[in-house]
């Protein structure tokens, strides 16, 4: 059975409390703070297995690397707390359980992972995946299942993990570059933090996007526009690749505006928050990284994950602002075409909006 | 060549009459699992005159006449049980009138669900009609004929019971109008507040007459349609939640659906939810009146909403939805039939399980979707099971599965919905014999010949 490496004494040494203090979502002074983790770690039922909106920012604000919030899912789980509705849960466990269908192409070394996620097929296209693609892999077999922190399901991710590694390394994969963030989250961090091993080398695309930039430089015609930075959940689970968001940033002519809600106090897309705690908290937390967004003159929105993606979209289009994917918005800048086109006739209201203009 | 081919090459000219192999092979058969028989001559009318003509040729020569749209009804509705001639209504398509002010159109009796949708789109883009998921050649008038359902049943009831006014030839040949068109030039009411006559040939699939013109009412096509996605894994709740959604009178469409495959499906009783409005004010409002209305349910855990990425919408939102469609094809070799029964929605989780149980004992695959009607008065519920046509041993036993859902359906106190013959027996066996009686003797009146797509509503 995986176990979590969880450092009891880091906590009891630890002034700041700041999983739970630095929390957007859930007050806690460092007082109430201590005593409520306290009985995270002793497995009492409290508020924060309750109230936790799963936005994973925790593992990004402990400073040991302690795994806060994989401990409160473990705990979770163990009281049979549902985070979100127990068929949402169901759909999730079901949509991508490994039934052995699965796409690769003309697999080499050096491969990349569309996770379970047919949208990339559609973006990795052009110059910047010249050299490697079709070494590609897609499908439930090497989906990396990180979705069910979200849901309280430590234990699918415990029990489906180990295969979805060796599957891969079954391809004879040495070097996975991880087009879904939440890939190289799991490869990097869950499989750390369970002791599973990883006998491939996990590369996040960024780094492969930044060094692909660097090659084609003489190609690249600076943006010269401001952007937005979306930043997602599982970047809480590798906050050291943040820096390449500032690199490609800054190969390619764009600013990233220094709002109030990026970084460490980057706020969660919301829409897990809609199916778990309902569209009160899911709007708020929408209108205002949006309205942040503006505030600090963004012309574009970058979006990381396609979740995210799908989340904001509208709303962020509706403000005026251009959403873009990073893979998207660093094809622009070699001059070539944006290959993911926000679908009008996914989003109604915005549809009305713009034929009534 | 017979004289009854060269009376009807007379009547439709000699390009739209036959009686070949191929074509009486072809209109012999459905996509549904009845045996074939085959007709002794095709024929495709363009005008009511030539159905007049036809239908007293087969009075004189007292030999069936079988009123055909797509033939999609599945439950071999169409197929010429003693032969005869099979009048394909196909070339009667056009749409004679949009009346906006009213809010009714008048179409012929073989125009398609998919002309009268891209009329309306083109000329009358803040009208539409309730779409059925069919395939979008079925025709509105037989889709009205076997009490139809579609994207507003929810709203205003089975798609019959927006027709506004009706020209049929009777099973005499005589002509006649029911409705407001009666007696005026206006098709806005099917009968009231005369007597309603609509009833002598809605649900006779085609027994009574040939509906040559219909009337159909319009509905105001909102500038805005979105869908929201409820699930729930307690068959026990599905009853409730639909009908508290159909009391907020705020959703265009209810439509629960349940299958083991795809596999985002499984496990769960998936509730879809179209909204409709003006602006987005009214959108929210009604998405919120949604939320409000199954908020006990989120918070137990028992159900919640799924949010549905942009890219997965335009495949709800679109009319016909093509999953029944790409369903039908899943045992691959083009089979597939259900059975929809029409019943009240607290029959939900016996229906369901009934599903499941037939399933496993006949080895099938299987799918169902509930569609409320009128508010939530009672549901479509479909048994639908998909077969191999190249395989006959899964074509009897979906057959077998079929008609023990029937069975099952009428125990339930549900009513068997566009009945193949067996089942049309099953119903008349149940059925109030002095009802019965009722419905013998209208048949006889209208269609004294007994040439009116006979096997169909017989008694005896
Ligand atoms: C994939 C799939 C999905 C479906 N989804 C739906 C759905 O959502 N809602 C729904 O209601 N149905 C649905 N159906 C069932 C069926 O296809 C439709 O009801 C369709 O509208 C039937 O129309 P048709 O033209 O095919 O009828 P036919 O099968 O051609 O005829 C039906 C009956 O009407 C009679 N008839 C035809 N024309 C006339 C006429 N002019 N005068 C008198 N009688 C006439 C026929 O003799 C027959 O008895 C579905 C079917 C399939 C295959």
């Amino acid at each position: 059975m995986l176990e979590l490496k969880f450092d009891k004494s880091k906590c009891a040494d630890c002034k700041a409390v700041s999983c739970l203090v630095k929390c957007q979502y859930m007050d806690f002074d460092k007082d109430t703070a201590k005593v409520e983790w306290q009985k995270v770690i002793d497995g009492e039922d409290c508020r924060v297995l309750h109230d936790c909106v799963t936005c994973y920012s925790c593992e990004e604000y402990c400073p040991f690397g302690n795994h806060p919030f994989y401990l409160i899912v473990e705990r979770q789980e163990e009281k049979g707390i549902l985070p979100a509705p127990r068929p949402v849960i169901t759909m999730w466990i079901n949509q991508c359980q490994p039934v052995g269908r699965f796409m690769v192409g003309k697999v080499e070394e050096k491969a990349l992972s569309y996770c379970f996620l047919p949208i990339f097929n559609e973006l990795v296209k052009g110059k910047l995946f010249d050299g490697i693609w079709p070494s590609m892999i897609f499908g439930q077999e090497f989906f990396c299942n990180a979705v069910y922190l979200h849901y309280a399901r430590m234990s699918v991710i415990k029990d489906r993990l180990p295969k979805i590694v060796e599957n891969i390394a079954k391809q004879g994969i040495k070097e996975l570059v991880c087009l879904h963030d939440e890939c190289y989250g799991t490869f990097t961090s869950i499989a750390l933090a369970y002791g599973i091993e990883v006998p491939f080398k996990p590369i996040h695309y960024y780094e492969y996007l930044h060094d692909r930039l660097k090659e084609l430089k003489a190609e690249i015609k600076p943006l010269n526009v401001k952007a937005a930075y979306q930043r997602n959940c599982s970047a809480r689970l590798i906050p050291e690749t943040d820096h390449f968001v500032d690199d490609i940033f800054g190969l390619i002519g764009v600013e990233r505006v220094k709002r109030e809600y990026d970084g460490e106090n980057g706020l969660c897309c919301a829409e897990l928050i809609r199916m778990s705690k309902g569209p009160k908290l899911a709007d708020d937390v929408q209108k205002r990284n949006v309205d942040d967004m503006v505030k600090f003159g963004a012309e574009y929105c970058v979006f990381n994950c396609p979740a995210c993606y799908d989340s904001l979209v509208e709303r962020v289009m509706r403000a005026g602002i251009k959403p873009i994917r990073m893979i998207d918005l660093c094809k622009v800048a070699i001059g070539e075409e944006q290959s993911q086109k926000p679908a009008l006739e996914g989003m109604p209201v915005l549809k009305a909006a713009m034929e009534g203009k | 060549m017979s004289d009854i081919h060269e009376d009807l090459a007379r009547i439709v000219g000699k390009n739209w009459v036959s009686s070949q192999k191929e074509e009486r092979y072809l209109y012999g058969r459905d996509p549904g699992l009845m045996p074939p028989h085959e007709p002794e001559y095709v024929v495709m009318p363009k005008t009511t005159e030539e159905v007049q003509e036809i239908v007293k040729l087969a009075n004189r020569e007292k030999v069936p006449v079988v009123p055909k749209g797509a033939g999609l009804s599945l439950t071999g509705l169409v197929i010429p049980q003693r032969g005869g001639i099979l009048l394909d209504m196909k070339r009667m398509d056009k749409i004679l009138e949009v009346n906006d002010k009213a809010g009714y159109v008048i179409v012929e009796g073989g125009t398609t669900h998919a002309t009268l949708k891209s009329h309306l789109m083109k000329h009358y883009p803040h009208l539409r009609h309730s779409m059925p998921d069919s395939p979008p050649i079925a025709t509105i008038v037989a889709n009205a004929v076997i009490h139809g359902q579609g994207r507003l049943t929810q709203q205003h009831g089975f798609n019959s019971d927006m027709v506004s006014g009706l020209e049929v030839v009777l099973g005499t040949g005589e002509l006649c109008r029911i409705g407001s068109c009666a007696v005026s030039q206006y098709w806005f009411s099917k009968g009231p507040p005369m007597p309603d006559l609509t009833g002598l040939f809605l649900g006779w699939f085609g027994t009574t007459g040939v509906i040559t013109k219909l009337g159909m009412k319009l509905y105001p096509c909102k500038k805005i349609r979105d869908a929201m996605m409820f699930l729930t894994d307690r068959a026990d709740l599905v009853p409730d939640i639909m009908r508290k959604l159909g009391r907020t009178e705020m959703m265009e469409d209810i439509v629960s659906s349940f299958a083991p495959l795809p596999l985002r499906l499984k496990g769960n009783f998936n509730i879809l939810i179209i909204i409709t409005g003006d602006s987005e004010e009214e959108v929210e409002f009604k998405r919120k009146m949604a939320w409000d209305t199954l908020w006990e349910y989120f918070e137990s855990r028992d159900g919640g909403f799924l949010s549905v990425p942009p890219d997965m919408k335009p495949a709800l939102l679109a009319m016909p939805s093509k999953d029944t469609t790409r369903f039908a094809d899943t045992s691959k070799g083009g089979g597939f039939e259900y059975s929809g029964p029409i019943t009240p929605i607290e029959k939900y989780p016996e229906f369901i399980a009934k599903l499941e149980e037939l399933a496993s004992k006949y080895k099938l695959f299987y799918a169902s979707s509930a569609r409320v009607i009128d508010g939530g008065h009672s549901m479509m519920f479909s048994f639908s099971y998909t077969f191999n046509r190249a395989d006959p041993d899964s074509m009897v036993r979906v057959k077998t599965a079929l008609d023990e859902a029937a069975e099952f359906a009428l125990e339930q106190g549900g009513v068997i919905w566009k009945p193949n013959i067996d089942e049309q027996k099953m119903v008349m066996e149940r059925m109030d014999p002095n009802t019965l009686k009722l419905m013998m003797k209208l048949k006889e009146l209208l269609d004294p010949n007994g040439i009116m797509n006979p096997g169909n509503w017989e008694a005896k």
